[in-house]
């Protein structure tokens, strides 16, 4: 094999390889991405809502085997997804009892628009989360097994006899249910009622108001979305990433990155944001150290952001 | 906060804490009580320096860690391979914080509110795993037993104490320095509307700059002396997220923009979490950290903007009632004019105004223009073909015309004409796509607002853009620093431009509650402290009824007799008739003529711009 047709197959694994992590991570980002877009609040307890998903998974699959029935390749994966439900009920409950104290119409008027309230709020629900995990969960690092995860599926390249891809069975399924959940919920913003609803307290919360439009109970719902979208987002990577209740930190930076890059409050940016850091991450092995692979997605944003500071899909929309 | 506050309180608290301080310290023995008590005072500078940037500036840092990081490496570093003391090291880390300052800062400050706070997280980030991957996993600062004085270190912890609160003590005063100076009302403004900032004078870049260099430095000394006292340095440690949130929560938790904020928030915190960690540590791991989220929770759920504000508003008074118009009924027609005739001797107005009650006629002359004031004006604002699209809309197209000097100029047109666009392309908000501004035979085009307002163009604003949680003198200062050297000289120059506006008396209100009117003097007060030979007032009367319009007509008319040069937008027709020398009418971003206000209106096409061409037929035929 030649040397030039042996990179082509790396390359392509390693793009492969970035367009499902990516896809994993567009999917938590549209978590994030869509709280800051309803609501522009930075919610630093994001990765805890997602190590909960991890957990949540982990508890129904594999501690007390509540999803036998669908078999081990399945069960995971509707572990994950259920996850979704779950913590949205726990992230609107959240909302109701404490986020919507410092958010919301209440706090439009005062300096910072309530932003300090809400980091620090938000923080404080972080270290609650990660270090009860840490009493309730213990330390151990878990993870929720499935036959797939040794599998892969190989995909022959037509220059070349000897070469070929290696797909991951599980990470090529936990990319595939990403794309769908995202697109669902893309549907749900732009096509439904719901949806019409969300975008219109996002846009002017105000007016949305005015026109009989119940703003708090829309940020409740997109807080509980944003969650449990994030949350479905973590039990699939619990299907092939071993977690602890500090996993949440590894994690909440990257969904940052991804909203920022994909223009904070688009949906769809959210998404090809975190699609972005997968690519970048992977794509990044092929010519730096292994060590340098995430100062290489840090970077990357840096360069993006400065040159185009409304992210890569967002629209400059400052008025004087 | 006047010009000349009172340094010598806060000085004596400073001074107070830092001995009660080092007393407790030289006192206490338990080693474990020393580490806090050094370790305490740190986390305050951290806080200090967060407080610098995000505190005055409203831009919130994420990334802080990136200067403590780098503090505390440089001084690792210099010690283990150039065995380089930490007293030289710990300076020379401030010099590289200062420097990663003006490196992070410059294409950051492009960015603004979320994506500025995110964007700084991936500078410590970066780094983090730049070290890790450059070998200094976990690098321990070796003992030097010949010579430890000399390598800062000592066998008596106190020294550590007294070492830490001495940073401690310099940081204070470095805030409070800047928070009593030019400096931080110019971060202050920033933080409250910073386009108002850069229409007022202020370069508000330089002065972020300033803020973020020195936070830099302050957050370098604090990790460098970190790296001492622990002797060992791991970048998960230093460059670690929670090392930013640390600096962003002892600072908000205690109160942000002030700088007894950091100092109160770490005091109760730091002791906090350790002693949680020491008793519940071992029987649950991960007890404290509930304990303390919750502890934080539930401040910021009775305390949202911490406790500093909290307990101060505890103790402060509601501001006063406004009050009434200050003009009597029977001088409606120029009150504001009083102020200046008394101030001031001119030909126009001498003898006039200085009863206060009496009514001042001369003030009326722009109402009908004099040939002799009209022979000797020249153009001070030439406008040549300046045009500006945004995406497919030609907001303004091809406008020209002159601005004489000390004329009232009204600019008409519909709504949409560009009026708003046109003002903000000659005070420098917007670059024109095409076409020039020159203001007193100077090239405007590609300046900066801030150096626009220096050059002697004010501007205000048709939704009123205040420093709301500023006094309203506070909010003129800033206005008058373009035009003074000594913060003294602004202070005075302030105090002339509210009683030009007849605002003296609310001086010391916060601006959040003024009346529109009284919102709308202030804005134009902070225009004029900057002494201007041009004005644009944009809007200056909408949302004023009857009475409050002839205030304010008064007013500008006045200023208008001391020979400032006025552009006015408006739709108050009846206002601008009696206002206006001469008219420009704007339509879809042309100027469809220009002319005295009588000619205007009877140009049927103005009133097909206004009313459609239905209405000038009727005009035209009827």
């Amino acid at each position: 094999m030649t040397s030039f047709g042996n990179f082509i197959e790396i390359f392509l694994q390693a793009l492969t390889a970035g367009i499902l992590i990516g896809a994993i991570y567009g999917l938590m980002c549209v978590g994030l991405g869509i709280i800051f877009g309803v609501m522009r609040v930075i919610n630093f307890a994001q990765g805890e809502f997602l190590m909960l998903g991890m957990y949540f998974t982990f508890y129904l699959v594999v501690q007390f085997n509540l999803l036998a029935f669908l078999g081990p390749s399945a069960g995971p994966y509707a572990g994950a997804l259920l996850a979704g439900p779950a913590l949205f009920l726990i992230g609107y409950a959240l909302h109701r009892f404490l986020i919507s104290r410092v958010t919301g119409i209440s706090v439009a008027g005062t300096e910072g628009e309530g932003h300090y309230a809400q980091l620090i709020l938000t923080l404080g629900v972080a270290l609650v989360l990660q270090n009860g995990g840490l009493i309730l969960f213990g330390s151990t690092p878990q993870s929720v097994r499935t036959p797939l995860s040794a599998r892969a599926w190989e995909i022959p390249l037509l220059y070349d006899a000897n070469a070929a891809l290696f797909l991951n069975k599980a990470r090529t399924i936990a990319g595939i249910i990403s794309v769908l959940v995202a697109v669902a919920l893309y549907w749900l913003i732009n096509r439904s009622r719901l949806g019409k609803t969300l975008r219109a307290a996002a846009d002017n919360a105000a007016a949305a108001l005015y026109m009989g439009i119940d703003v708090d109970r829309a940020y409740r719902i997109a807080f509980g979305i944003g969650i449990g979208i994030t949350a479905i987002a973590g039990g699939l990577v619990a299907t092939y990433n071993p977690f602890q209740p500090y996993i949440g930190l590894d994690f909440v930076i990257i969904m940052y990155a991804g909203v920022v890059l994909g223009g904070m409050g688009s949906i769809l940016g959210a998404f090809w944001g975190g699609m972005t850091i997968g690519l970048v991450q992977q794509l990044s092995t092929l010519v730096l150290p292994t060590q340098l692979q995430n100062a290489a997605i840090f970077v990357v944003f840096l360069l993006i952001v400065l040159l185009r500071p409304q992210g890569l899909f967002g629209r400059a929309t400052e008025r004087i | 906060m006047g010009a000349r506050p009172k340094l010598i309180a806060p000085i004596a608290v400073i001074a107070i804490i830092a001995i009660a301080w080092i007393a407790v310290g030289m006192i206490v023995t338990n080693s474990y009580y020393q580490l806090m008590l050094t370790i305490v005072p740190i986390w305050a500078v951290m806080g200090l320096s967060w407080n610098l940037l995000s505190g005055y500036t409203g831009l919130i840092s994420f990334g802080h860690a990136a200067f403590f990081g780098l503090g505390a490496y440089t001084v690792t570093i210099a010690l283990v391979n150039y065995d380089l003391t930490p007293w030289l090291g710990i300076p020379l880390g401030t010099l590289v914080g200062a420097v990663a300052g003006i490196i992070i800062g410059y294409p950051t400050f492009r960015l603004r509110g979320h994506y500025f706070a995110l964007s700084m997280l991936a500078y410590p980030m970066a780094l983090l795993y730049v070290f890790e991957w450059l070998g200094y996993q976990e690098v321990p600062l070796p003992m030097k037993r010949e010579a430890p004085a000399f390598y800062m270190q000592f066998s008596d912890y106190r020294v550590y104490i007294a070492l830490a609160v001495a940073l401690m003590v310099v940081s204070l005063i470095i805030s409070l320095a800047i928070e009593r100076s030019r400096f931080g009302m110019s971060l202050l403004a920033i933080k409250q509307n910073e386009p108002a900032a850069e229409a007022a004078g202020i370069d508000t870049l330089v002065w972020k700059m300033r803020a973020i260099m020195l936070s830099g430095a302050i957050a370098a000394a604090a990790g460098g002396l970190y790296a001492v006292v622990l002797l060992v340095v791991t970048p998960g440690s230093v460059f670690g997220m929670l090392t930013s949130a640390q600096a962003l929560i002892v600072a908000l938790f205690g109160g942000a923009g002030t700088l007894w904020g950091a100092p109160i928030g770490a005091v109760i915190l730091i002791p906090l979490s350790e002693m949680l960690q020491a008793e519940f540590g071992d029987v649950i791991p991960g007890i404290q950290g509930v304990v303390f989220g919750i502890a934080i929770i539930l401040v910021v759920l009775l305390a949202p903007e911490g406790i500093f504000w909290r307990v101060r508003d505890h103790f402060r008074q509601a501001d006063p009632k406004p009050p009434p118009l200050p003009a009597p009924a029977g001088n409606r027609a120029c009150p504001g004019s009083a102020p200046y005739c008394a101030s001031r001797a001119s030909p126009t107005c001498d003898g006039e105004g200085k009863g206060g009650g009496t009514p001042a006629t001369a003030c009326n002359a722009p109402q009908e223009p004099q040939p002799a004031t009209q022979a000797k004006r020249a153009p001070i604002l030439t406008v040549s073909k300046l045009s500006k699209s945004f995406g497919g809309l030609r907001a303004v197209s091809d406008a020209s015309f002159e601005v004489a000097g000390g004329e009232i100029l009204g600019i008409i047109g519909p709504n949409g004409a560009g009026k708003t666009t046109l003002f903000n392309m000659l005070n420098g908000f917007v670059q024109p796509d095409a076409g020039e501004v020159a203001f007193a035979g100077q090239r405007l085009t590609g300046l900066k607002p801030n150096r626009i307002c220096r050059l002697g163009i004010g501007r205000t604003f048709q939704v009123v853009r205040a420093f709301p949680r500023l006094s309203v003198l506070n909010n003129v200062i800033i206005g008058a620093y373009a035009s003074t050297a000594t913060d003294a000289d602004a202070f005075a120059a302030a105090h002339k431009a509210l009683a030009q506006v007849a605002l003296s008396e609310r001086a010391d209100i916060l601006a959040a509650s003024l009346t529109n009117r009284e919102l709308r003097l202030m804005e134009l007060a902070r225009a004029l402290a900057g002494r201007p030979r041009l004005l644009l007032m944009d809007e200056p009367l909408a949302g004023l009824a009857g009475p409050e319009i002839e205030n304010l007509l008064g007013v500008i008319r006045s200023l208008a007799n001391e020979g400032i040069t006025i552009v006015i937008i408006e739709h108050t027709m009846r206002a601008m008739m009696r206002l206006a020398e001469r008219f420009v009418v704007l339509d879809h971003g042309r100027v469809l003529t220009t002319g005295h206000p009588s000619e205007i209106i009877k140009d049927a096409s103005v009133i097909e711009a206004y009313l459609g061409h239905k209405w000038a037929a009727i005009r035209a035929h009827g």
